[in-house]
């Protein structure tokens, strides 16, 4: 799953991404700077697994006064 | 039944596993005449309190997000039925950050704008006077007490009531919307603040203007014992 700042939320982080990209010749418009969390769930299909996911994510994973949140499935057998 | 003498509030310090300032939290309580009781953060139920309070420091090591996994803890879930009977709760730093986490206060801390750590005596003004947290304090009047911290950006939600901010900050050290340097819930009984009034109970230590606050507490506490007899 990948967590954001939401949009508005001053992300620092993202600014001095940002800028340290353009102290290196890339002109970039805008940076954030979010987080990947991989987890291995068991579930029957991938609809099951996204919304135990999707759950974690309302309950801990992520806070939605500030972070925005999205839940990618990758099938394992 | 309780057959100790009231003047003596009994006042908890929740203890996570990466707490700092639990110890002069404790320490700082028991100058003020409070009764400070050590609680391990995997108890589930209190032990007999008069108010409760969470320290600073770097709980679970800050993952995820600061004071997020505290925010699951069996002595957090304590503090919340606690918090729900009217218990008076107040949270230091870390201990703000775990009090919004948990929900127990509206808003969010964040980053340090400047994405330096902070420490240093800073000025606020006192923007209430009338609860349990601040009544030795004058609204309007300023108080000099320490931050330290990397993540104290308050961001409140967009229906905070302007009435719910407690202290602001002077000269605002990490970005707070609206220089917010503690707000407490609707009913008054529960507040978190970035400062930290538990290192300023003593001019030796640079201020004292900690005690206002957490005398105020402790008087508090105490007359809750003594509308309980």
């Amino acid at each position: 799953m990948l967590v954001r700042p939401k949009p508005g939320i001053l992300d620092p982080q993202g600014e001095a991404v940002g800028s340290a990209l353009g102290h290196l010749g890339f002109a970039v418009k805008d940076a954030r700077v979010g987080k990947v969390i991989d987890l291995d769930v068991e579930a029957a299909d991938a609809t099951e697994a996204k919304a135990k996911v999707e759950k974690m994510c309302e309950e801990l994973l992520a806070n939605p006064l500030i972070e925005s949140y999205e839940v990618e499935i990758a099938q394992q057998s | 039944m309780r057959w100790r003498l009231p003047s003596s509030p009994r006042i908890g310090v929740i203890t996570y596993p990466g707490s700092q300032d639990d110890r002069d939290a404790l320490w700082a309580l028991a100058a003020l005449d409070g009764e400070a009781v050590a609680v391990w953060h995997e108890e589930p139920e209190l032990p007999d309190l008069d108010a409760v309070v969470l320290p600073g420091g770097f709980s679970y090591g800050d993952h995820l997000r600061c004071g997020a996994i505290a925010g699951f803890s069996p002595a957090t879930a304590a503090v919340r039925e606690f918090a729900d009977a009217g218990g008076l709760v107040l949270g230091i730093c870390n201990g703000f950050q775990i009090l919004c986490e948990a929900g127990l206060l509206p808003g969010a801390l964040l980053r340090n704008e400047s994405l330096r750590f902070v420490c240093r005596d800073v000025p606020l003004t006192v923007e209430r006077d009338d609860l349990p947290f601040t009544a030795r304090c004058t609204a309007g009047r300023r108080i000099v007490l320490p931050v330290k911290h990397g993540d104290g950006r308050y961001l409140p939600p967009p229906d905070l009531d302007p009435e719910q901010v407690v202290l602001r900050y002077v000269d605002n050290p990490n970005g707070s919307t609206g220089d917010i340097a503690a707000v407490c819930n609707w009913a008054g009984n529960v507040m978190g603040l970035m400062p930290h009034p538990e290192h300023a109970v003593d001019p030796l230590l640079g201020s004292d203007d900690g005690a206002l606050l957490l005398a105020s507490l402790v008087d508090a506490a105490r007359e809750r014992v003594l509308a309980a007899i």
